[in-house]
């Protein structure tokens, strides 16, 4: 198993997914200035996608670029946290599954500028400045959300309290990111988890929201164990590609 | 009155060349904050700006269309308020 393939793939899907399923809010955003935010974050995390998986692809030696990889790969092959092939759901949903998501990505990229990968600590660079936007974008409206009426507090909170047991899976390491770390490509994430922790509680609090005591953790995403909601996000993204191979725009 | 959309601002952008801030359109926000992010979003996708300011747009005190007559066309005939209006004398090389 090439763990150098596998790491980068694994930043690659995340993006890509998380990607997919914000640019379902096109045209659907509870205002405009909210349907343009959404789908910006979706382009930036799909253009990250792009650079990840090219990369990847180029690693592997199988003549796969990043098209392949996104076009036409099956469910198992996919690499991304259960976190981001989560439904939408309403606004709150979808705005506390990108903070949580947001603030791991910030300090995550801010430690691999340092990574021994030129090209993966290039990316990162590029990324963090788009990341720490989309950070700011979700914590305030996790905030107003949350600090809002009785009504989008209760709707927020319901949210968290979803979303709380696949957090965890952000910080899933094996025995892939033990050989990146031991090469320095890849990084401790238990030392992003130390600032996550920090960051998302001070949020939560300002926005008045009860961190849950659930317990119970999702595992499964990295070693391409999904749930049934990938299966429709592909059959949605890959449709045109396999129902056209080679197919160009 | 029920007004149940959130306020409205005035977007005013500055380019990375500028040394003013044109006006670029208007956008509802709930308050300042939303309103630097969303006009981030909806007004510099392409590049257009390095600063936003926002204003509410109940805040700006405009001139009413309907007085431009008495406002305005005064100065179109007072010639002398210009600086070209004046030779400068001979011998006097710095004015």
């Amino acid at each position: 198993m090439n763990a150098h393939f596998e790491y980068i793939l694994r930043i690659g899907d995340d993006s890509l997914i998380l990607g997919q399923r914000l640019g379902e809010w096109c045209g659907h955003g509870p205002i405009l200035e909210e349907d343009i935010a959404m789908t910006n974050i979706s382009l930036d995390l799909i253009g990250q996608a792009t650079s990840l998986l090219n990369h990847a692809g180029a690693l592997e030696g199988e003549g796969r670029d990043g098209d392949k990889l996104a076009f036409l790969r099956y469910e198992r092959d996919f690499k991304n946290i259960v976190l981001v092939e989560l439904p939408n759901g309403d606004f709150g949903m979808t705005m506390m599954r990108q903070f949580l998501f947001d603030a791991f990505r910030k300090p995550f990229y801010e430690a691999l500028q340092k990574s021994t990968d030129l090209q993966l600590s290039a990316i990162a660079e590029k990324s963090l400045k788009e990341t720490k936007y989309h950070l700011k974008h979700s914590s305030e409206w996790v905030i107003r959300l949350g600090d809002g009426t009785e009504e989008s507090h209760n709707r927020i909170q319901e949210s968290l309290d979803i979303l709380w047991r696949y957090a965890n899976e952000l910080f899933f390491m094996d025995e892939v990111d033990q050989q990146m770390i031991e090469k320095g490509i890849g990084i401790d994430l238990n030392t992003i988890k130390v600032i996550w922790d920090v960051n998302v509680k001070a949020v939560l609090e300002e926005a008045t929201l009860t961190i849950p005591t659930n317990n119970w953790k999702f595992e499964g995403g990295r070693k391409g164990l999904h749930s049934e909601h990938l299966g429709y996000i592909l059959a949605d993204m890959q449709y045109i590609q396999r129902a056209y191979p080679n197919m160009e725009w | 009155m029920s007004n149940r959309e959130w306020p409205l601002w005035e977007v005013f952008i500055r380019s990375k060349q500028g040394l003013n801030h044109k006006h670029v359109g208007s956008l509802r926000a709930a308050d300042a904050e939303m309103a630097v992010e969303n006009a981030r979003d909806v007004y510099t996708r392409r590049s257009e700006g390095i600063s936003i300011w926002v204003v509410e747009s109940k805040d700006i005190y405009a001139s009413d269309p309907s007085d431009a007559d008495s406002m305005f066309e005064p100065s179109d005939t007072k010639i002398y308020r210009h600086p070209t209006f004046y030779d400068v004398p001979d011998g006097i090389s710095h004015m």
